[in-house]
C-alpha cells in the first residue's frame, strides 16, 4: 500500500477511535439521555395519547411515530457530537495537534463526520431496541433503512462540523439545535402525516429537508411515506456532497483555526 | 552542512492591519542549536506559528529540510516538532492517550506509537502519571508532556517556544540536559526564550528579531565579541570604607564588601587583580552583574528602536 495512503488511514482510524472513545467515556451525557427521552415519548405520546388518536397511515399511532423518533435521536446526536467535539478542541486549542501534523483536511473531516455518524447510529440502535418494548418493530426495507439513516447522520454530522467552525463560544453551538433543528424536526412529520395539513401547509412542509428524511426512513421501516423515496434519497446525496464541499473549503481556509 | 530551515522574505500582516513580519530571511543549519530571541511582540511566535501551519503567511517562502511549506506541507510537517508556548492538549485525555493519538496523526501504527509513548514518558519522568488526565499535571509536567508529544514522530527539527517558562531551576536544568542530548543525537533545535542565560548556555547560533525584522543573525561567539565592556561584582574578604584607586577601571562600592568594576575587553582582568593585590584587597568571588547576552540584547533592541520607532 502507498505509504501516504497508509499514513492517512492510520490517522483516520486514530480520529474515529478518539471520537468513539470520547462519546463512550461520557455515556451518561451522550447515550443515556436520548434513551430516557425516547422512552418517555413512546410511553406518553405513543401509548397514553396515541391509543386515543387511533390509526395513522394504516398503522397504530405509536407504530407510526417510532421511525420519526428514531430519526429525531439520530439527527440530534450526530449533529451535537461533531459540533461539541470539534468546538471543544478548538476552544482548548488541542486542534493545534491536528493542524501541525500532516493529516489532510479530508481525513480530518471524514474522521469527525464518521465519529458523528457512529454516535448517531449507536443512539439509533439504542432507541430502536427500546422501542421493541412498546411495538413489534419490523423492517420493511433494510437497504433503504440503513442508507437513509446513514445519509441523515452524515448530513447532520457535516452540519455540526460547519457550525463548530463558525462558533466562537458555547452559545453559538446551541443556537442551531435549539432554533433550527428542533422546530424543523417537530414540523418534519415525526408525529403526524402531512396529509392532515391543508394543501398550502403541505407545500410549505415539503421544503423542510427533515420531512424527506423522516418519511424515507418511515418507508424503510413501515413501507409508507408522504413523499417519493427517490427524490428524498437524491436530495440527501446532494446535501451530503454540498455540505462536504463547504466543510472542506472552510477547513482548508483555516477559518476560526488559523490567523 | 545542509539547511534545516530556510526562510526567505517572510511577511505576515494580520487582518487588523498589523504587520508582524516585514520580510524575514533566516537560515538554520542541520544539527544546529539555534536561539531565536526578541522582545514581546517582535514576531517570534508569528514566525513559529507560520512554520507550524497555525498562522497563514502573507508572503515569502519557508522550507524545512528542503520541503517547501506551499508545495509539500505534509513533508515539512513530518520533519518538524513544535513545543508551543501555551498548553494546548485536551484537558480530559490521559497523557498516554495524548501521545499515542498524536503519533496516529503522523500515521504511526498503534503498537509503535505505544512503545514510543512509553519511551518518552520514561525519558521525561512522566511514566508514573501515564493514566492521569492532563489537567491533573503540574505546570512543569505539562511542559515535559508537550516535549514528549513533539518528539513522538521523531522530528529532525524541534522548535521550542519558551519551553522553560515558569519552570523551577532544577527542572529547567534537567530539561537543558535533555535538549543537549537530543541535539547530540542529531536533532536540530530552535529555541525561543526570555532567559538569556539559557540561550547563552545552550545555543551555538543566534537570531534576534525585533519589530518584524531580523536585526542580528550570527554565532553566539561572534555576538559576544561585540560586547566591549563587562560589569563584574567582586565579593571582598575585608570591608572597605572608601573606594580603592584602580587606574583604568571605573568602580563603585555597592556596600562595604561588594565592589562593582567595569572592565573593557581590551584591558582584561590581570591588571585589575594586580592592582587589587598591591592594595591588599582580597577577592573571595567574582560574578557578572548581568548576563552578557542580556546586555547585548538590550543594546541591539534599543538601537533598532531608534532606527524603527513603529
Amino acid at each position: 500500500m502507498n505509504v501516504e495512503l497508509r499514513a492517512n488511514l492510520v490517522a483516520l482510524g486514530t480520529i474515529v477511535l478518539r471520537e468513539i472513545r470520547r462519546f463512550a467515556r461520557i455515556w451518561p451525557q451522550t447515550l443515556l439521555p436520548p434513551g430516557i427521552t425516547m422512552v418517555l415519548y413512546f410511553a406518553i405520546f405513543g401509548r397514553l395519547i396515541g391509543n386515543r388518536i387511533g390509526e395513522m397511515g394504516g398503522f397504530s399511532y405509536i407504530e407510526y411515530i417510532v421511525p420519526g423518533l428514531i430519526m429525531m435521536a439520530v439527527i440530534t446526536n450526530s449533529y451535537s457530537n461533531v459540533v461539541s467535539s470539534f468546538f471543544s478542541i478548538k476552544f482548548q486549542r488541542s486542534i493545534e495537534e491536528l493542524l501541525v501534523s500532516p493529516v489532510s483536511p479530508h481525513v480530518i473531516l471524514i474522521g469527525f463526520a464518521l465519529g458523528g455518524v457512529c454516535r448517531g447510529l449507536a443512539v439509533g440502535v439504542i432507541v430502536s431496541v427500546l422501542s421493541m418494548f412498546f411495538i413489534n418493530l419490523q423492517v420493511h426495507h433494510l437497504g433503504v433503512t440503513v442508507l437513509v439513516v446513514t445519509l441523515t447522520a452524515t448530513i447532520f454530522s457535516l452540519g455540526g462540523f460547519i457550525n463548530a467552525i463558525f462558533a466562537r463560544n458555547f452559545d453559538d453551538i446551541s443556537i442551531v439545535p435549539t432554533f433550527v433543528l428542533t422546530p424543523l424536526t417537530y414540523l418534519g412529520g415525526v408525529f403526524y402525516s402531512i396529509d392532515l395539513l391543508p394543501p398550502f401547509w403541505q407545500s410549505i412542509s415539503l421544503v423542510n429537508p427533515i420531512l424527506h428524511m423522516v418519511n424515507a426512513f418511515r418507508y424503510g421501516i413501515l413501507g409508507v411515506s408522504d413523499i417519493r423515496i427517490g427524490v428524498a434519497l437524491a436530495f440527501m446525496l446532494v446535501a451530503s456532497a454540498t455540505l462536504y464541499a463547504v466543510s472542506i473549503r472552510l477547513l482548508r481556509s483555516g477559518r476560526g483555526m488559523r490567523q | 552542512m545542509s539547511s534545516a530551515l530556510s526562510i526567505r522574505q517572510l511577511t505576515k500582516t494580520y487582518s487588523n492591519g498589523f504587520q508582524a513580519l516585514k520580510g524575514i530571511d533566516l537560515d538554520v543549519a542541520e544539527g544546529d542549536f539555534f536561539a531565536l530571541l526578541g522582545p514581546n511582540g517582535a514576531g517570534k511566535s508569528t514566525t513559529i506559528g507560520i512554520l507550524s501551519s497555525l498562522v497563514n503567511k502573507s508572503g515569502g517562502t519557508v522550507s524545512v529540510f528542503g520541503h517547501d511549506l506551499d508545495r509539500d506541507p505534509a513533508g515539512l510537517k513530518r520533519c518538524l516538532g513544535v513545543v508551543p508556548q501555551e498548553f494546548n492538549f485536551n484537558q480530559f485525555e490521559k497523557i498516554f492517550d495524548i501521545l499515542v493519538t498524536q503519533a496516529g496523526y503522523y500515521g504511526i501504527l498503534p503498537k509503535v506509537a505505544r512503545e514510543r509513548a512509553e519511551y518518552y514518558l520514561h525519558q521525561l519522568g512522566l511514566w508514573d502519571k501515564r493514566d492521569e488526565a492532563s489537567r491533573m499535571l503540574s505546570g512543569g509536567m505539562k511542559r515535559r508532556l508537550m516535549i514528549a508529544r513533539a518528539l513522538i514522530h521523531h522530528p529532525r527539527l524541534l522548535i521550542l517556544d519558551e519551553p522553560t517558562a515558569g519552570v523551577d531551576i532544577e527542572l529547567r536544568r534537567s530539561m537543558w540536559n535533555f535538549l543537549i542530548e537530543l541535539n547530540r543525537q542529531g536533532i536540530t533545535i530552535i529555541l525561543t526564550t526570555h532567559y538569556l542565560e539559557e540561550a547563552e548556555q545552550l545555543c551555538r547560533n543566534i537570531g534576534i528579531i525585533d519589530h518584524g525584522r531580523i536585526v542580528e543573525n550570527t554565532s553566539m561567539r561572534e555576538l559576544l565579541k561585540q560586547l566591549h565592556e563587562e560589569v563584574f561584582l567582586l565579593d571582598l574578604q575585608q570591608s572597605l570604607r572608601s573606594l580603592p584607586d584602580l587606574r583604568g577601571y571605573r568602580t563603585q562600592l555597592l556596600d562595604d564588601h561588594t565592589l562593582e568594576v567595569q572592565v573593557e575587553k581590551s584591558r582584561g582582568m590581570n591588571e585589575l587583580f594586580r592592582q587589587l593585590a598591591e592594595q591588599g584587597i582580597e577577592v573571595l568571588s567574582l560574578r557578572n552583574k548581568t548576563n552578557r547576552l542580556e546586555e547585548l540584547f538590550v543594546s541591539l533592541v534599543e538601537s533598532n528602536l531608534h532606527k524603527d520607532p513603529e
